[in-house]
């Protein structure tokens, strides 16, 4: 029998276990607030900063012919870039995404091909941004030979795209239960209908969360514009021909820079983007929480 | 355990659905059959188009493109050379994930088992929104806010603990190694506190329960309970955040030395990365400087791809385990 | 080292939401009790009470006095941690620590509560899986997980864990439901042995278990779907089972509900 156990009643536990556990949770209330700190951060700096060129001028004007140290100039061309080739990355990554989810969880019987497929699209998820840059780049533009374009960047953000836009949608389609299809086969209905009325709006939300995840994410993107959409102070609303802008381009142009005019116009650059990308994020949010009224804590 | 385990690959299409196809069905099939088939092509693309642009440039080159320690592609004699910049990527995401992990697990554990109920989830959208903010965003902060704010801890380390070979060196910069370091740890921190959150909160319950029927504190608890559970989760988002760091470009581009030589002392003007030498030397490249840069990028995908790879075997174990635990 | 354990005017909740009411009783030392009633009459949250373990769950609270013997359980300087400590607690569902051997398992009480030596720490781990009836079967697998265990063994593996540091009370939350007859029947002996030496309170669905293996049995019961559970009555095993001086009682032994 040891000491422990002679003694009768309630023992307190002892000094040092009381300490080290109190240790540990001010080192973790610490990691937290440690952070937070960076994020507070950024945040105030860009919403301070960005504030003194977050005008008129800079959500509609562009910056032809403002020189480096000229003050004035705005994103209008950027801003126009990056909706552009957001919705053209959108429009080739969603439907290559989703369908290739389909099959996925549809119709492959985990053969050979839904495996390597299954396989090559985590390894796309591992892609570096800028290597998806490189490729359009090898491919588009110094093979085939056409020119620098926002939709040679669409294309090379659709490569970072599909993989979120996959694993989303066939997580989603994971979920709905077997009965609902069991339903409505029982009812006569074919594969490919019940997949497009039944499957396909149970999971909606859920995708649309990912692929406004996914959109968020891409829209933040510089490597890959950067090799791909080159640079332009001019409005180019044509995303199939010619050099574009968008705004981390803008933000990364301007920042280096060396005066505080462009720096300015770099931090308005960030704020417009941060609200982009938030709203993005938020309204994720908004879907599938609405989607899911019970949240877990 | 049990919740943690997804339905076998391909659950619902095991089952036939009725005697005969509809009509529609046969190229609905064709068509999402023919949507993973393109993405196979893409994967096959990227190789295949990186590989054929690097080779002319790599025939070009005058140097061992392993062991050379410069890089001056554009040159008439163009030679070039990986080693710095797989060097600096590596060591800098190396620190960045040393810096970040312990962290992200303080904040991980912090949601999962320390913040009072109702605060919890908020705060995990705040961590989340860390990880939503753009690259370029970071670059900038890091760029124009971090640099200088770095120097005088910069100088002290190198003054008070120059000793070690880590903070030695004559002269201590702002946009040092350890700067490029610090702006990448923040961003992946919020990506492996993420992770580790979600393995933290499937630590079964039972468990923790057994641990505090015996007698444990909070913290013995997580040791007994939590941490043996979640090991292989946040090793492999450790990881997965080491792969995130590697490909990192904007962020550090304008942070990194850009010098071409190798050294541990990361408080001193050394340092370069693949990522960041593809986006600050692309604009003056050439033909042989772009498939240069083509190539150094494929030797970062080669990385990444490596690392990835580790992160998904650790997870593939930890399905394994819990199946075996279940 | 058994002790009793008196209650007073219990109350406890789930957040606002109050799961049971007014709770007043006495365990005794040395014996084994058992709380029967309906599913959601509050008998495992009332269980769960007896040693802390109620307000693991986040937004759960607790009103009134819990005494072992003479000290106030809830008192303002107690720490929760030793109130554990000091009253063991064997689940439904059996969870030994999956990464852990037979032996650790075992010692991981131990193990928190100071250091011990080589051989003190042997002897304890036999002597509790003596105690729990399972050293026969281990004895030779010592370093082994213990999730290689059968159902029954792994209970009985969670009881020589619970017992490994020597507490004065041992709860028991439906410790059979998830097992079958036969490892039923080993730990029903064993809950007979252990009494000897221990106070046990057994939470059970078995009315027959309740009749078999306690000495006082408690029957608690709620007026409604989500109103609080209560205390309807509790006497000798032998008087609720055959002579019970509630109607709810004796309707729910003889099965006409519940």
């Amino acid at each position: 029998m040891t000491t422990a156990t002679l003694k009768t009643g309630i023992q307190p536990i002892s000094t040092g276990r009381r300490v080290k556990d109190r240790v540990v949770q001010v080192l973790v209330y610490l990691a937290f607030l440690v952070a937070v700190v960076p994020l507070v951060s950024v945040l105030y700096l860009v919403i301070k900063n960005g504030l003194a060129r977050f005008d008129m001028e800079f959500l509609t004007h562009s910056m032809r012919n403002i020189g480096p140290n000229d003050a004035g100039g705005g994103a209008y061309h950027a801003i126009v870039g990056t909706l552009e080739q957001v919705l053209l990355a959108s429009l080739i990554a969603v439907p290559i995404g989703l369908l290739t989810a389909v099959y996925l969880v549809e119709y492959s019987r985990g053969g050979r091909l839904a495996r390597a497929i299954s396989f090559f699209v985590d390894v796309m998820t591992g892609i570096p941004s800028v290597v998806a840059g490189l490729f359009i780049l090898a491919f588009w533009i110094l093979v085939l030979g056409f020119e620098f374009s926002g939709f040679a960047g669409a294309m090379a953000l659709s490569i970072l795209m599909m993989p979120t836009v996959v694993r989303a949608t066939e997580e989603m389609l994971r979920l709905v239960p077997m009965d609902l299809r069991e339903a409505a086969f029982a009812l006569g209905v074919p594969k490919w209908r019940t997949i497009v009325k039944v499957v396909l709006p149970t999971a909606l939300t859920g995708i649309v969360t990912g692929v406004m995840l996914a959109v968020a994410r891409v829209a933040g993107e510089t490597a890959p514009v950067l090799l791909t959409v080159f640079f332009t102070d001019s409005i180019n609303t044509d995303p199939f021909h010619g050099p574009q802008m968008d705004l981390p381009l803008f933000i990364f142009s301007q920042m280096q820079l060396p005066n505080q005019t462009a720096i300015d116009r770099a931090w308005a650059g960030a704020l417009t983007l941060i609200l982009i990308v938030m709203l993005l994020n938020l309204l994720a949010r908004l879907i599938s929480w609405w989607r899911s009224p019970v949240r877990k804590g | 355990m049990a919740q943690d385990l997804k339905k076998p690959e391909g659950g619902p299409a095991m089952r036939r659905s009725a005697f005969r196809r509809s009509r529609g069905d046969t190229p609905f099939r064709f068509v999402s059959t023919g949507a993973g088939i393109v993405l196979l092509a893409i994967m096959a693309a990227i190789a295949v188009f990186l590989i054929a642009k690097a080779v002319p440039a790599l025939q070009a080159n005058k140097a061992n493109f392993l062991t050379y320690f410069d890089w001056t592609p554009n040159a008439t004699v163009p030679m070039f050379g990986i080693a710095v910049l797989a060097f600096g990527t590596v060591v800098s995401s190396f620190i960045a994930l040393v810096i970040a992990t312990p962290i992200a697990i303080g904040v991980a554990l912090f949601i999962s088992h320390y913040a009072p109920r109702r605060l919890a989830s908020t705060l995990g959208y705040v961590v989340d929104l860390l990880a939503a903010v753009p690259s370029v965003v970071y670059g900038l902060w890091g760029f124009t806010f971090l640099v200088p704010l770095m120097v005088p801890p910069s100088k002290f380390l190198n003054t008070y603990f120059g000793w070690i070979p880590l903070f030695g060196g004559d002269s201590v910069v702002g946009r040092s190694m350890l700067t490029a370091s610090l702006v990448l740890a923040i961003m992946i921190l919020p990506i492996i506190a993420a992770i580790s959150r979600e393995v933290f909160l499937q630590a079964p319950k039972t468990l923790e329960e057994a641990a505090y029927a015996l007698g444990a504190t909070r913290w013995e608890m997580i040791r007994m309970a939590v941490l043996p559970f979640g090991r292989p989760g946040v090793i492999s988002a450790a990881m997965l955040g080491l792969g995130r760091a590697m490909g990192e470009t904007i962020a550090v581009a304008l942070i990194f030395p850009i010098t071409f030589n190798i050294s541990f002392q990361i408080l001193s003007p050394n340092g370069n990365s693949i990522a960041a030498n593809i986006a600050n030397g692309f604009g003056e490249a050439n033909a042989i400087g772009r498939g240069a840069l083509i190539a150094s990028g494929l030797v970062l995908f080669l990385i990444t791809l490596l690392v990835n790879s580790m992160a998904r075997l650790i997870i593939a174990r930890r399905k394994e385990y819990a199946r075996a635990a279940a | 080292m058994a002790k009793q354990i008196e209650v007073a005017e219990l109350d406890a909740y789930y957040g606002s939401h109050k799961a049971i009411e007014g709770i007043t009783m006495t365990v005794e030392p040395r014996s084994v009790t058992a709380f029967i009633g309906p599913s959601g009459c509050g008998k495992s949250t009332f269980l769960r009470t007896l040693n802390r373990m109620h307000e693991v769950i986040p937004g759960a609270t607790v009103q009134g006095k819990v005494r072992l013997e003479d000290q106030d359980l809830y008192g303002p300087d107690v720490d929760p941690v030793s109130v554990r400590r000091t009253i063991g607690m064997v689940f439904q569902r059996p969870n030994p620590f999956p990464t852990m051997s037979i032996f650790d398992n075992v010692a991981a009480g131990l193990r928190l509560n100071g250091r011990f030596s080589k051989s003190e720490l042997n002897g304890v781990v036999e002597e509790s899986l003596k105690g729990a009836n399972l050293w026969n079967e281990v004895k030779d697998r010592l370093h082994k997980p213990g999730s290689g265990l059968s159902g029954g063994q792994q209970q009985r593996l969670c009881i020589a864990r619970a017992i490994a540091v020597r507490p004065q009370v041992l709860l028991m939350d439906e410790p059979c439901s998830a097992l079958d007859p036969i490892s039923t029947l080993a730990i029903e002996d064993l809950i007979s042995k252990l009494k000897t030496e221990y106070t046990i309170v057994i939470v059970t669905h078995n009315m027959q278990q309740a009749a078999r293996v306690s000495d006082r049995t408690a029957f608690f019961n709620l007026a409604a779907q989500g109103q609080p559970g209560k205390l309807i009555e509790m006497a000798e095993t032998s008087k609720i089972f055959t002579n019970p001086t509630e109607k709810a009682t004796e309707d729910y032994i003889t099965g006409r509900f519940g």
